[in-house]
């Protein structure tokens, strides 16, 4: 059995057959990004390598010189270096991928954040046979089971039945999340305006952009008079926003939170939620480690979050696993 | 239980009690009879289900999970019965079934331990998630949900259109599932009084300030000390004896001293106070037993209750609500008599004028005075708040001047406001200190006030905890409060009653707040 293609270093993990990293958290000369949220993607790289769509939101986020030069990375194989290199989509984000590599007569998979459930904003998880398949872990626990997201929309709109004269602020990341609500919402048959603040803009046009339908969206970025008159209304905001004075120009709002952690009460209650929606952009655990059963690898690594328990299901399983312990990729954002 | 369990769901995350009692208006408007009604049960603490301790659940868990999985999940998630539902194998969907609350309740009612553990197992085997939590909360009888008996009492009282006194009075008569309770909300007859001993709506009284009282005659009104106890319900007819807090909860169990001593027969209203012979002890005292539903012989020695009574509601098979309260205090004085030594009647204050009160007031003879109540001789006693045949004139509450030291964002009307305080005094000589914090306000500033405060917290923070924020110890604030209490649990050794901000001290440097030990010298003395 030969060595894996990958080796973990200081920056993060590493091919050294084709000299590049994937994600790394400091700036190299030769990056391939998996997608678009700020942990995974940073700008400051020589090269960059990634889906048309993470580099056109690296740019959105960081400015079109967020690296010195690009290259768009798809289904099919580039030669990096002494390896062979492709991207297939990993159903987290729009743009998300999985980083296929191959050479020395095995493949290596680097799957990034991912998921399992349809999101009209990208492609499915495509689940590839792989010798050494690299994982997330943010939800790696068997109390995570994330229920149907149109059931957690549909509470959402019955609270704003039940207070229809209360505004409710969303908490949702911007990118991705707030996407997703939006896309539920108008599954669900909402047609209402939906209000987004300021930070969301530009993702949310991206999206558009990308041929992805959100319906009308409107700026709330509001006067107080105006705000207070938003009765009823869904207006969408970054969970950061919470904090600030912009919360205060609603009249007595309820504040809920999209994310896979509200699943645990605890959790939402230490956030101040009043409605917490389990909606979740990653793998529960039924997902992960079926997943995992099905790309059926040599090895597993785990990159951050609850290793210890997927360890533990690996030697129940009888499979082996290495936990990487990656600093830097937020555990909180989801 | 599925809409049981939503139920449970929002008033685990709803901080403000419109909404919570909105979301229980909504739970028994649309859900039928008996699950309605044992559910009331369940969350106001009326069933005995306990069936389950959590050794028992853990056992069952440990059969369909590894351990190891288990107790990883559980430091992470934090509460047993949280964790055991969110792990529990998600069943089939064929396997999935409606279970209804009566089902659980009759059923576990009837069980015998074992039998319960093998009934929640296998509930637990068809039911989704979020069921599951409330079949487990159910089953081991810990709502822990907020709502007291009085909360639903008011939302059964928004659900109809009857005042909560209304149900208050004849609740003690009715058992669960209270369908007929629920009939008479929903437009059918008022049930019958059925309890024995029953409980009769509290008439209370509204503050009155020095101003306002220069505008009665002071000869309308007799006056009374405010004993700093809680208010009860005494009620002894036929074989049946009762104490009742002042929201009709039944609170005998706690005080079997205090039932021992109710030898007449009638419905008194009084005082309860911690008392040895004539000595009464402060609150803290009676907090003790307060918390206690079964008091011990040791605890009972300790802090002995007894009943200061100031009327008399039912004596003898006569009811003496409609007399006026001059009349009513002639036979409650008669009535005395006849009682033992762990009741007695709390004095009427001889005064002339105002000035005289206030005097009496300033300078009270026991430090279990909070203040003085007055009465309309000519008032009849009739449940509820009106304005006019009983005041209250509580003594000035007690001031500290306090640091501001952290603040968190408020709910509701409060949203994206930091509107709960935590503040501090000094524990040692400024600016080193070190301070400690005594307590926490959430009340007492005007909107405009909350903007200002709200303001100096977003920039003067030192380091966010979530909804949290540390602050730069700069802000003086004014801290009215209504007493003090030794307390082991706060690290400080006091605790305040009712604190609130009456001022904000933008002018005072931080130095010249209050040292610990000028609030440690407000305490009691040790009993």
């Amino acid at each position: 059995m030969k060595k894996p293609l990958i080796e973990l270093t200081e920056a993060g993990i590493y091919c050294r057959a084709g000299d590049f990293y994937i994600d790394p958290h400091k700036p190299v000369a030769r990056a391939l990004v998996t997608h678009g949220h700020a942990d995974h993607a940073r700008a400051g790289h020589s090269h960059v390598m990634a889906s048309p769509q993470t580099l056109d939101i690296m740019a959105i986020r960081y400015g079109e010189d967020f690296c010195v030069t690009q290259q768009a990375g798809g289904r099919d194989s580039v030669q990096v270096g002494d390896v062979s290199v492709r991207f297939i989509p990993a159903g987290h984000v729009l743009g998300s991928c999985q980083i296929v590599i191959e050479g020395q007569g095995r493949r290596d998979i680097v799957s990034g954040d991912y998921s399992r459930v349809a999101n009209a904003a990208c492609a499915a998880f495509e689940p590839m046979p792989c010798d050494l398949f690299v994982t997330e872990a943010t939800f790696a626990l068997p109390v995570f089971r994330h229920p149907d997201p149109a059931g957690e929309i549909a509470q959402l709109l019955a609270s704003v039945d039940a207070f229809p004269e209360r505004a409710h602020i969303i908490g949702a990341y911007a990118l991705g999340k707030a996407q997703r609500v939006i896309i539920l919402l108008r599954q669900a048959g909402y047609d209402a305006p939906i209000y987004i603040h300021g930070a969301l803009q530009k993702l949310c046009d991206y999206h558009k952009d990308q041929g992805i339908a959100l319906g009308e969206l409107r700026s709330a970025s509001l006067e107080r008079a105006q705000a207070r008159a938003l009765r009823g209304a869904i207006v969408l905001s970054p969970p950061s926003a919470f904090g600030t004075a912009w919360v205060q120009r609603f009249a007595e709002p309820v504040i809920a939170f999209a994310s896979g952690w509200m699943q645990i009460r605890a959790h939402a209650r230490r956030r101040g939620v009043e409605l917490p929606l389990v909606i979740s952009d990653h793998v529960d655990w039924p997902d992960l480690t079926r997943t995992i059963e099905e790309v059926d690898p040599q090895e597993v690594w785990i990159t951050h979050g609850r290793e210890e328990a997927l360890m533990r299901w690996a030697e129940l399983e009888g499979r082996k696993a290495r936990p990487l312990h990656i600093a830097g990729y937020d555990e909180e954002p989801e | 239980m599925r809409a049981f369990a939503q139920l449970l769901e929002a008033l685990a995350f709803s901080p403000g009690r419109d909404a919570r009692i909105r979301h229980l208006v909504g739970y028994f408007t649309h859900t039928p009879d008996p699950d309605r009604g044992y559910a009331l049960a369940a969350l106001c603490g009326a069933l005995d289900l306990g069936r389950a301790r959590p050794a028992v659940l853990r056992a069952m868990v440990a059969q369909r999970v590894d351990m190891e999985l288990f107790k990883l999940s559980y430091d992470f998630v934090g509460d047993l019965a949280e964790t055991i539902a969110l792990i529990w194998p998600e069943p089939a969907k064929g396997d999935i079934r409606q279970i209804t609350v009566h089902e659980v309740v009759e059923t576990l009612e009837a069980a015998s331990k074992p039998q319960a553990a093998a009934h929640i197992a296998s509930w637990l085997d068809q039911l989704a998630a979020p069921e599951r939590l409330a079949l487990l909360k159910l089953a081991t009888g810990g709502m822990r949900v907020g709502v007291s008996a009085r909360l639903a009492r008011l939302a059964l009282a928004r659900m109809g259109t009857v005042d909560v006194s209304e149900i208050e009075e004849i609740w003690h008569g009715l058992v669960p599932p209270y369908q007929p309770l629920f009939a008479w909300l929903q437009g059918g007859e008022r049930p019958a009084q059925a309890a024995l001993s029953p409980f009769r709506p509290v008439m209370l009284s509204t503050p009155v300030t020095p101003e306002e009282l220069q505008n009665l005659d002071p000869e309308d009104y007799a006056a009374e000390w405010k004993w700093d106890g809680i208010r009860v319900q005494a009620v002894a007819e036929g074989d049946v004896r009762r104490l009742y807090s002042r929201t009709g909860d039944d609170i005998s169990q706690a005080f079997p001293d205090v039932i021992e001593a109710m030898t007449f027969t009638g419905a008194l209203d009084g005082e309860l106070l911690i008392r040895h012979e004539a000595q009464v002890a402060n609150f803290a005292a009676l907090q003790k037993r307060l918390g206690r539903k079964k008091p011990g012989a040791k605890l009972l020695k300790e802090a002995p209750a007894a009943l200061r009574a100031y009327d008399i509601l039912t004596w003898q098979g006569e009811d003496l609500r409609a007399l006026p309260f001059r009349d009513r205090r002639a036979r409650l004085e008669a009535a005395a008599h006849s009682f033992g030594p762990r009741i007695d009647l709390s004095p009427l204050l001889p005064f002339d004028d105002w000035a005289q009160l206030a005097h009496l007031r300033a300078d009270p003879p026991d430090r279990v005075i909070e203040g003085v109540m007055l009465k309309r001789y000519d008032s009849v006693y009739r449940g509820g708040r009106a304005r006019g045949p009983w005041f209250k004139w509580k003594r000035d509450p007690l001031v500290v001047d306090a640091v501001l030291l952290y603040a968190q964002r408020g709910h509701g009307k409060r949203s994206g406001f930091y509107s709960d305080f935590t503040f501090a005094v000094w524990d040692g000589p400024p600016p080193d200190g070190p301070l400690v914090p005594v307590g926490k306000a959430y009340s007492g500033f005007s909107d405009e006030e909350l903007r200002k405060l709200d303001h100096f917290v977003r920039h003067h923070t030192r380091e966010r905890f979530g909804p949290v924020r540390s602050l730069v110890p700069k802000l003086v604030v004014e801290v009215a409060f209504e007493g003090l209490n030794r307390s082991p649990r706060h690290k400080s050794g006091v605790a305040m009653r009712f604190p609130r901000i009456s001022r904000i001290r933008w002018d005072k440097p931080a130095d010249e707040a209050d040292h610990l030990h000028a609030l440690k010298a407000l305490l009691p003395p040790e009993m």
